[in-house]
C-alpha cells in the first residue's frame, strides 16, 4: 500500500530522516517509536505531503506521490495538536470538511456518535478542552473512511474512556483491512492493536519487526517491556528486515 | 448707463416714424439696402444666407434680424463695421470672418462711435466677436460669442475693446477666442453677468483700463483665467472665477494693480485663486476661496493689501508667498485649517493663524517633494514648524482667525 | 476553495480583533466627518488614518491569523487540496474580512457624510492598502517558521512603508535636487504601496496644486488619468506579486 524507498530530508545541518526504506500494507497496525526527534513526525508528514523530501520516493498504491495531490483521498489524518480556528464550532469544522471533500459521500460518523460530539456542536473551538479538540481531531481522521489512518500520538491528552474508544475504533478499521500508522511513546497503549513497530532513531530507522517477532527475539510479553529491552541492549542490527 | 437707455429709446422713438426697410437674401442686398436707407431707418432683415462683407453702417441704422439671419464672410473678410452713433444691430448671426496678421477681423466692428447698440446676436466662428474701437456708451448685450480658434497666435477676442469710455457688456456667452473680454485703455466701464469659458488664453483680460467695474461674471475653464493689469481703481465683486487649471493659469491675475476692490466673489477649483505681484492698496475682502491650490499667492512686491474677512476652505495651500517681508494685512479670516482654541468664545481664535505652510515653502524651493504631500512624514514637519516656526515667514499670520466661516 | 473562505470569514466575523478594528475605524470616520463642517478636511484626517492604521494593523493582524493557523492549515493540508488553493484560500479570507472592516468602519460613513470622488478614492486606497498589507503578511509567514520572528517582521516592515521609506525618499530628493529627477521618483514611488495609495487621493484632491508645478512629467503624470490608472495598475501589482511569490514559496515550504 506505502512503499518509501530511500527517504531523505534534512534541515540545514540536521538529518531528520536518513535513507528509510519502509513498506506498509493493508490490515496492518504500524506503531512507529522513537525518542524525541527521531524522525517520526518528519516520516509522517512526508507521507501527508505537508514535509516535502530531499530525496527519496513515496508510493502509495503504487503512484508516486510527488506532484499528486488527490492521493490525500485516502488518508485520515490525526495530528499530535488540533487547533482550529477560534471562533468556529465543532459542528462548523465538520460541516466544512464534509464541503471541503465533496468527493465523499459515504460518511463514517460512529466516531462522532460515540463521542457524543452533536452535543457540544455549537460550542466554539476556543471553549474547548485539549481532550474534546482531540476527539474532534479523531472524528474527522475517520469521518471520510479513507484507506489509510495516519495518527500522531492519538491518544494523548485524551480520557483512558475515549482513549479506549479510540483504540477499539482503530483495531475494527484494521480489522477492515485498512492501514494504520500511529506514533506513540507511550507505548503501553497500543500493545493490544499494533501488528509492527518501526523503531527510529537519529532519523534511522533501527528496526521494523512484527509485535511477535519482537516478542519472540526479547522473550518479554508487553511491548514496552520489549522496546525496553531492545533499548537496554542495543543489539537492533539483527533484528531488521527491511 | 442711464444715458445710454436714454438713447436707445430715443433712437427706437425717431425709428418709428422712420421707414422700415424689408431685406431678403439677394446678392448684395444688405449693401444695396443700407445705401437707400437714410437715418432712422429700420433694416429688417429676414431668414436667409446672406454671402456679404464689409458692410458698412454710417447712417443712423437700426438693423434687426428676423429669426437670425446668417451673414457669411466667407472666412477672408469682415461683416458689419458701424461707424454712425447711435446704430443699433440685432438678432442678426454673422459668421466665419476673415483672418489675416495685418489686419485684426472682427464680425462687428464699431468705430469711433457713440452709443452703438449691439445685442442679441450669435457671432459664430469670427477671429474677433465684437471689436469696439474708441467707442463711447456703447451696449453691447446678450450676444453670444463662439469660436474654434485652438491656437492663441491666430485667434482673436470676443469682445475687443482699445481706447473706449462708458462700455455696459452684458449678458454676453462668450468661448473659445483667445481672451473672452479685451480692455485695454478702457475706463468707467461695467461688465457685468457674462459668461466667458473655455478661452484659449483669458477669460478677461484688463490693461491700463481704470475705473472699471466687474461684477456677476462667470469666469470658467480658461487657459490662463482673468488678467487684470497695470490698471487702477478697479472694483470686482460678486463674480465666480472657476476651474481654471494649469502651470501658468490663475482665477484671477492682479499685477500692478493698485486701489482696487475684490469683494464677493468666489475662487473655486483653481490652480491659484488670486495671484498677486505688485499691487498697491488692494482690499480682498469676503470672498471664498475654495478647492484651490493655492487660494493666493502674495509676491513680495505687494503691499498695503488687506485681505479680511475671507473664507478659505479646502485649498491645498493657503497663501504662498516668495520672501519674508509682509506688507499686507491678513485679519478675520477664516482658515479651515486653523486648529487652534478659543476660550473667551468671541468666535475669534485665541492664538494666530500662519496661513503660509512649511510645505508650501519647500515645494517651492524643490517642486519634487511635491510627490511626498500629505505622508505622514510631511504631517510631522508641519506640526514641528508649528511650534518652532523656522522656514515660514512668521509675520505672516493671522492675529484674529474666525472660529466660523464668515457670512459673505 | 471558496469553502475554506467561507469559513475563515465565519471565523473572523466573529474574531474581537476584527470588531474591535472596525468599531475603531468607525469611532474616528464619524467623528472626523460629523463633528466638522467641513468635509474636504476630515477626508485628509482619514487619509492619515487610513495611510497609518490600515497597513500596520492589516500587517500584523493577518500575520498573527496565519501563524495562528498552522496547524489548521495543516489538517487542511492532509485532505485533498492544492496547497496553492489552501494558501490563496486563507488569505482571501483575512483580506476579505479585514476589507470588510474597512469598508464598514470607513466606507460607510464617509459615503454618508461626504459622498463624492475623492471619498471614494480614499475607500479605494484603504481597500488596496489592506489587500497588499495582508499579501505582505503572508509572504512573512512563508518565509518564516517561527512566529515571533514572524510578527518581528511584520512590524519592520510596516513601520519601513508607513514612515522609513519616507524619509530615505525625501533625503534623497534633497541630495539630488538639482537633477531631473521625476521620472526616478516615479519609479521610486512605486516601490511604496502607501505612498502610491496617497497619490491616488492626492490626484483627486490636490490636482490643482499639482498643476502648478512646471515638470512636465508631473504634470502629465498629475493631470491627466494616467496618473491613476499607473497607481492603480502598480498597487495591483504589489497584491499579486507578493502573491505568486509566496504560493510559490509555499509549495516547497515543510510544515
Amino acid at each position: 500500500m506505502i512503499t518509501i524507498e530511500h527517504l531523505t530530508k534534512s534541515y540545514r545541518k540536521f538529518k531528520a530522516l536518513d535513507n528509510i526504506n519502509l513498506s506498509f500494507e493493508r490490515g496492518q497496525a504500524i506503531s512507529l517509536l522513537g525518542p524525541n526527534g527521531s524522525g517520526k513526525t518528519t516520516l509522517i508528514k512526508s507521507i501527508l505531503g505537508l514535509v516535502i523530501p530531499e530525496s527519496g520516493t513515496i508510493k502509495i498504491g503504487g503512484k508516486e506521490i510527488k506532484k499528486d495531490w488527490a492521493y490525500r483521498s485516502q488518508i485520515g489524518y490525526m495530528p499530535q495538536i488540533g487547533r482550529y480556528p477560534e471562533n468556529m464550532t465543532i459542528g462548523q469544522v465538520i460541516k466544512m470538511l464534509k464541503e471541503i471533500r465533496k468527493d465523499c459521500t459515504r460518511f463514517d460518523e460512529e466516531l462522532i456518535e460515540l463521542y457524543n460530539i452533536p452535543a457540544y456542536q455549537n460550542k466554539t473551538m476556543r471553549s474547548l478542552s485539549g481532550g474534546t479538540r482531540q476527539k474532534v481531531s479523531a472524528c474527522l481522521a475517520f469521518l471520510f473512511s479513507p484507506e489509510v489512518f495516519i495518527m500522531d500520538e492519538p491518544t494523548a491528552g485524551l480520557d483512558p474512556v475515549a482513549s479506549e474508544i479510540l483504540k477499539e475504533k482503530i483495531a475494527k478499521e484494521c480489522a477492515n483491512g485498512k492501514l494504520i500508522l500511529i506514533t506513540s511513546h507511550v507505548l503501553s497503549d497500543l500493545d493490544e492493536i499494533a501488528s509492527h513497530v518501526v523503531y527510529l532513531q537519529d532519523g534511522k530507522l533501527k528496526f521494523y519487526n512484527t509485535i511477535d517477532e519482537l516478542k519472540f527475539l526479547t522473550g518479554e510479553d508487553k511491548l514496552n517491556k520489549v522496546i525496553a529491552s531492545i533499548m537496554k541492549n542495543e543489539q537492533p542490527k539483527k533484528l531488521i528486515t527491511v | 448707463m442711464k444715458n445710454i437707455i436714454a438713447i436707445i429709446f430715443l433712437g427706437w422713438a425717431i425709428s418709428a416714424k422712420a421707414e422700415v426697410i424689408k431685406v431678403v437674401a439677394t446678392p448684395n442686398g444688405i449693401h444695396n439696402a443700407v445705401r437707400k436707407a437714410h437715418n432712422g431707418d429700420t433694416l429688417l432683415i429676414k431668414k436667409g444666407f446672406y454671402k456679404e462683407h464689409d458692410i458698412t453702417i454710417d447712417k443712423r441704422l437700426t438693423v434687426i434680424g428676423e429669426n437670425f439671419p446668417v451673414i457669411d464672410a466667407s472666412n477672408k473678410y469682415q461683416a458689419l463695421i458701424v461707424t454712425a452713433d447711435s446704430a443699433v444691430i440685432q438678432g442678426i448671426q454673422v459668421q466665419n470672418i476673415g483672418n489675416t496678421s495685418i489686419i485684426d477681423m472682427a464680425g462687428i466692428r464699431i468705430v469711433n462711435a457713440k452709443a452703438v447698440v449691439i445685442k442679441n446676436n450669435k457671432l459664430i466662428d469670427n477671429t474677433f466677436g465684437v471689436y469696439l474701437q474708441n467707442a463711447t456708451r456703447c451696449y453691447v448685450a446678450n450676444n453670444t460669442i463662439h469660436s474654434n480658434h485652438k491656437d492663441e497666435l491666430n485667434g482673436g477676442n470676443g469682445i475687443h475693446a482699445w481706447h473706449c469710455d462708458d462700455l455696459l457688456i452684458q449678458d454676453n456667452d462668450i468661448s473659445g477666442h483667445r481672451d473672452g473680454i479685451y480692455f485695454e485703455f478702457v475706463t468707467n466701464s461695467h461688465i457685468i453677468s457674462n459668461r466667458s469659458y473655455e478661452n484659449v488664453r483669458y477669460g478677461l483680460h484688463f490693461m491700463f483700463s481704470h475705473s472699471d467695474t466687474y461684477t456677476q461674471n462667470i469666469f470658467k475653464d480658461n487657459g490662463a483665467g482673468v488678467a487684470v493689469m497695470y490698471s487702477k481703481h478697479v472694483v470686482m465683486y460678486n463674480n465666480s472665477f472657476l476651474h481654471n487649471w494649469g502651470d501658468a493659469s490663475y482665477g484671477l491675475l492682479l499685477k500692478e494693480i493698485s486701489d482696487s476692490r475684490i469683494e464677493h466673489n468666489n475662487f473655486i477649483r483653481n490652480t491659484v485663486g488670486i495671484h498677486m505681484e505688485s499691487t498697491t492698496h488692494v482690499d480682498v475682502k469676503q470672498n471664498l476661496f475654495q478647492d484651490n491650490g493655492w487660494a493666493m499667492r502674495v509676491q513680495a512686491s505687494c503691499s498695503g493689501s488687506n485681505v479680511i474677512g475671507n473664507n478659505f476652505i479646502g485649498n491645498s495651500f493657503d497663501v504662498a508667498t516668495n520672501g519674508n517681508m509682509v506688507m499686507n494685512v491678513f485679519d478675520h479670516n477664516y482658515w479651515d485649517k486653523y486648529d487652534g482654541y478659543d476660550l473667551n468664545k468671541n468666535n475669534i481664535g485665541d492664538v494666530p493663524y500662519y496661513p503660509v505652510s512649511v510645505y508650501s515653502v519647500i515645494t517651492e524651493k524643490i517642486p519634487s517633494t511635491m510627490i511626498l504631500y500629505r505622508s505622514l512624514l510631511t504631517d510631522v514637519m508641519e506640526q514641528v514648524e508649528k511650534v518652532l516656526p523656522t522656514l515660514i515667514p512668521d509675520k505672516l499670520r493671522d492675529d484674529y482667525p474666525l472660529m466660523k466661516k464668515a457670512k459673505l | 476553495m471558496r469553502t475554506i473562505i467561507k469559513y475563515v470569514l465565519l471565523d473572523l466575523i466573529k474574531n474581537k480583533t476584527v470588531l474591535v478594528y472596525t468599531f475603531i475605524l468607525a469611532a474616528l470616520s464619524v467623528s472626523v466627518l460629523a463633528t466638522g463642517s467641513n468635509t474636504s478636511k476630515g477626508l485628509l484626517s482619514l487619509l492619515n488614518i487610513t495611510l497609518l492604521f490600515v497597513p500596520i494593523i492589516s500587517m500584523l493582524f493577518a500575520t498573527i491569523y496565519f501563524f495562528n493557523s498552522v496547524e489548521f492549515i495543516e489538517l487542511l493540508l492532509a485532505q485533498p487540496i492544492k496547497r496553492k488553493t489552501m494558501l490563496l484560500a486563507e488569505y482571501s479570507g483575512v483580506a476579505f474580512a479585514l476589507s470588510i472592516a474597512y469598508l464598514i468602519g470607513v466606507g460607510i460613513p464617509v459615503c454618508l457624510f461626504s459622498y463624492d470622488l475623492a471619498s471614494l478614492t480614499l475607500i479605494l486606497s484603504g481597500l488596496f492598502l489592506t489587500l497588499i498589507f495582508s499579501a505582505l503578511a503572508l509572504v512573512i509567514f512563508v518565509l518564516f517558521k517561527d512566529k515571533t520572528k514572524g510578527i518581528g517582521a511584520a512590524i519592520i516592515t510596516a513601520l519601513f512603508f508607513t514612515l522609513l521609506f519616507d524619509g530615505l525618499l525625501l533625503s534623497f530628493i534633497f541630495s539630488f535636487s538639482d537633477y531631473p529627477i521625476d521620472q526616478p521618483l516615479l519609479g521610486l514611488i512605486s516601490l511604496n504601496p502607501v505612498d502610491l495609495a496617497r497619490i491616488l487621493v492626492l490626484l483627486k484632491l490636490d490636482v490643482a496644486v499639482m498643476m502648478g508645478y512646471s515638470g512636465a512629467l508631473f504634470k502629465k503624470f498629475m493631470g491627466s488619468a494616467t496618473g491613476s490608472i499607473y497607481t492603480i495598475f502598480c498597487m495591483s501589482f504589489w497584491v499579486i506579486i507578493p502573491l505568486l511569490m509566496s504560493a510559490k514559496v509555499f509549495k516547497r515550504k515543510d510544515l
